[in-house]
C-alpha cells in the first residue's frame, strides 16, 4: 500500500504541479477564476498540447524530435495562405506534410540514424519551405477556423474541452488498445516487438504520421488563435513540446510515455508564461519560470524515486 | 588508400572538406572568379565561432548517446552580455572581461552537471531545463544592453595575417592543442572511455563522475568565451544572437564525422564542417537564392551527408 501511496504520487505530479499554479494564479487574481478569465489564460494552450503531442509519439520510440517548431510554422504558414485562397491544394500540402513526416521516420529507421541529427536537419528544411510559402508576415486565416477556437461551449471553456478530450483520445489510443502496447513496446524492447512479427518500420513510420497530425492540428489552431503568422511563429514550440512532455512523465527509454501526462504539462508550460503577469514581474524571466518548474517537478520525481530506492 | 583512410580515421573528415572545397569552387565558378579569396577568408573568420562551440558540444557527443548540451545557445548569450558590461569598452577590460564570459560558463556548466547528477535526468533534459532559466537571464540581463565592444578586440577579430584572420590562427592551434587533450591525457582518453561504455571506464578505473562534470563546464566555458568574441566580431550584444549556435553546433559536430553514438570525437573535421556550412550559405547567396531555399537546402544537405556516414552507428 505504501509504494501505492508513492507511485500514486509520482504519476500525479503533473496534475499536482498544475493545481498548484492553478490555485496560485487564483489567489492572486481571483477574477481568473471564470469561464472568461480561464478562457484567455488557458487559450494559447490548445496549439501546445497538440505539439507536445506530437513529441511525446516520437519519444514513444524512443526518438526526439527536433523539427515540431519548424513544422508547425510551417503548417500555420500554409494555413494562412494556401489552405485560405486554395483550400484543396491546401488540404494536399497538409496530408503530403504528414507523409513526409512519417517519410522521415522510415528514413530513421531504414538508414539506422540518430533521430535527433534527421529531424534537427527537417527543423531547416521547414523552416526553409515556411519562408518560401509566407515570405513576409501576414496571411489570413480562413474564417472557418477562427470561429472554431472561438467557440464558446456553455459551462466550460473550449481549451479545457479541447484538453480533456486530446488526453483522452490519446490515452485510449496509445494506454488501452493492444496496437498502443505494441507501439509502446517498440521503445521499450525493439526486439521483442520484431521477434513478434511486428514491423519496426511501419510502426516507426506510423508514430512519426501520428506526430505529424498532431503538428498539423497545432499549427491550425495556432493560426487560428493569431489570425494571421509569420515563419517565426512557433520557434519555441521545439523545446517547449519537449518540456512538456518530460514534465508529463515521459521519458527516453523504454516506450514510457503518458498521454495525458503530456497534455497536463503543456498546460502546466503554457501557465507558467502567464504566471509572472499575475506576480507583476518582469516578463523577461517568463522562461526562467517555466525551467524553474521543469525543474522543479524533476526534482520532486528523483526524491521519490529515492524514497522508494532507500525502502 | 582506403585502408589507410580507415585506420587513421582520416575517412571521417574527409568527407566535410570535399564539401567545403567542392562548394567553395562552385560560388567561384558563380561570381566568375572575383572575391574567391575574400570569401575564403570570410569563412575562415567566421567558422571560428562555429569551432569553438562545436568543440564542446563534441566533447560533450563523445561521452555516449544522449548526452547532447541544449544550453550552449543560452549560454553564448549570456557570457557576451557579462563580457561587454565587464569590458565596458575598455581595452584594459578584454581579458577580465573574457575571465568573466568563461566564469559565467563554468557556473552554467556547473549547474547543468549538478541537475544530471542529483535528479538523475538525461543530459538533453538537463541542459534543457536550465537553457531556459540561463537564457531568462540572458534576456533579463541584456535587455537594453547597448556597450560597444572596446575598440582592441574588434581590431583584433577583423586582423589578418596573408589573408587569414588572426582569430583564426590562434584558433587552430587551440584545436590542435585540444585533439592532444582528446588522445594524450587521462582526461581526453576518460571521455573516449566513456562513450564506448561507461560501466568498462568505472570498473577500469575511470572517474566517470569528474569526467563528465569537466565535459559539461568545458562545454559551457567555450560557449561563454565564444559569446564574448562574437559580440566583439558583430560589434556588441543582442537578445538572439545565440540562438543560430543550437543547430550549427550539432551540425558541425556531425557533419565533421563525429558519431553521435559517442565514444568517437574528431576535431580536424570540424573546421571543414564549419567552413562547409558557412561557404554553403555564401554559395547559395552568390546564386541569387532566397533565405528559405537556403535553410531548405542546408536541411536537405545536413540529412543527406548524414543518411551517406551514418547506418552503422546506433543512437538517438
Amino acid at each position: 500500500m505504501i509504494i501505492d501511496w508513492r507511485e500514486l504520487v509520482r504519476t500525479s505530479l503533473p496534475a499536482l504541479a498544475l493545481a498548484a499554479l492553478l490555485g496560485a494564479i487564483f489567489w492572486l487574481q481571483p477574477r481568473a477564476m471564470s469561464y472568461q478569465g480561464l478562457n484567455l489564460l488557458l487559450n494559447l494552450s490548445i496549439p501546445i498540447v497538440f505539439a507536445t503531442l506530437a513529441q511525446m509519439f516520437v519519444l514513444t520510440v524512443g526518438d526526439l524530435d527536433l523539427g515540431i517548431g519548424g513544422f508547425v510554422t510551417f503548417v500555420a504558414c500554409v494555413t494562412v495562405t494556401w489552405l485560405a485562397e486554395a483550400p484543396l491544394v491546401g488540404v494536399l500540402i497538409l496530408v503530403a506534410a504528414i507523409g513526409l513526416y512519417a517519410a522521415v521516420g522510415a528514413l530513421i529507421e531504414l538508414r539506422n540514424l540518430p533521430a535527433i541529427v534527421v529531424t534537427l536537419g527537417m527543423s531547416f528544411v521547414w523552416f526553409g519551405l515556411a519562408v518560401i510559402v509566407l515570405p513576409s508576415p501576414g496571411g489570413r486565416t480562413p474564417e472557418w477556423l477562427i470561429a472554431a477556437v472561438r467557440l464558446r461551449p456553455p459551462g466550460i471553456p473550449l481549451a479545457i474541452l479541447a484538453a480533456v478530450g486530446i488526453g483522452l483520445v490519446g490515452h485510449l489510443l496509445l494506454m488501452r488498445t493492444s496496437f498502443g502496447v505494441v507501439l509502446r513496446g517498440a521503445g521499450g524492447n525493439p526486439r521483442a516487438i520484431t521477434r513478434a512479427g511486428w514491423s519496426m518500420l511501419q510502426i516507426r513510420m506510423t508514430l512519426y504520421a501520428l506526430a505529424g497530425l498532431m503538428g498539423v492540428f497545432a499549427g491550425l489552431t495556432l493560426a487560428g488563435i493569431t489570425t494571421s503568422a509569420d515563419a517565426n511563429i512557433a520557434l519555441r514550440y521545439t523545446l517547449l513540446s519537449i518540456a512538456g512532455a518530460i514534465l508529463g512523465g515521459s521519458q527516453f527509454t523504454g516506450g514510457r510515455v503518458s498521454p495525458i501526462g503530456a497534455v497536463l504539462g503543456a498546460l502546466v508550460m503554457t501557465l507558467a508564461a502567464s504566471f509572472l503577469a499575475f506576480l507583476r514581474l518582469n516578463p523577461d524571466w517568463q522562461i526562467g519560470v517555466q525551467g524553474a518548474i521543469l525543474i522543479l517537478v524533476l526534482a520532486l520525481r528523483a526524491v521519490l524515486d529515492r524514497l522508494a530506492g532507500e525502502r | 588508400m582506403a585502408a589507410w583512410l580507415a585506420r587513421t580515421g582520416v575517412r571521417d573528415w574527409l568527407f566535410a572538406y570535399v564539401g567545403a572545397v567542392t562548394v567553395w569552387l562552385v560560388t567561384v565558378v558563380i561570381a566568375d572568379g572575383f572575391g574567391a579569396m575574400q570569401t575564403l577568408t570570410a569563412g575562415l573568420g567566421f567558422a571560428v565561432f562555429y569551432v569553438l562551440v562545436a568543440t564542446g558540444q563534441m566533447f560533450v557527443i563523445a561521452t555516449g548517446p544522449g548526452n547532447i548540451d541544449l544550453s550552449i545557445p543560452a549560454t553564448v548569450t549570456l557570457g557576451a552580455g557579462v563580457a561587454m558590461s565587464v569590458m565596458a569598452g575598455s581595452d584594459a577590460m578584454i581579458v577580465p572581461g573574457f575571465l568573466a564570459a568563461i566564469a559565467t560558463g563554468i557556473a552554467v556548466g556547473s549547474f547543468n552537471y549538478a541537475l544530471i547528477r542529483a535528479l538523475r535526468i538525461p543530459p538533453i533534459i538537463a541542459t534543457l531545463s536550465s537553457s531556459f532559466v540561463v537564457q531568462s537571464t540572458a534576456i533579463w540581463y541584456g535587455r537594453g544592453l547597448s556597450i560597444k565592444p572596446p575598440d582592441a578586440l574588434q581590431d583584433f577579430t577583423f586582423a589578418r595575417v596573408l589573408d587569414v584572420p588572426v582569430m583564426t590562427l590562434v584558433a587552430v592551434l587551440f584545436t590542435m592543442a585540444m585533439a592532444v587533450v582528446l588522445r594524450r591525457t587521462v582526461y581526453g582518453r576518460s571521455v573516449l572511455a566513456i562513450g564506448q561504455n561507461p560501466k568498462a571506464a568505472h570498473l577500469a578505473g575511470v572517474d566517470v563522475e569528474r569526467t563528465r562534470w569537466v565535459t559539461y563546464t568545458l562545454s559551457a566555458a567555450l560557449a561563454g568565451f565564444t559569446g564574448a568574441l562574437f559580440a566583439g566580431f558583430s560589434g556588441g550584444v543582442s537578445l538572439d544572437m545565440g540562438a543560430q549556435f543550437l543547430l550549427a553546433s550539432i551540425a558541425v559536430v556531425v557533419i565533421g564525422g563525429t558519431s553521435v553514438a559517442g565514444g568517437r570525437a574528431n576535431l580536424p573535421g570540424l573546421w571543414g564542417a564549419a567552413l562547409f556550412l558557412f561557404l554553403l550559405v555564401t554559395m547559395l547567396n552568390a546564386a541569387g537564392v532566397g533565405s528559405g531555399v537556403r535553410q531548405l537546402l542546408t536541411g536537405v544537405l545536413i540529412i543527406a551527408v548524414i543518411t551517406a556516414a551514418g547506418g552503422e552507428q546506433r543512437g538517438r
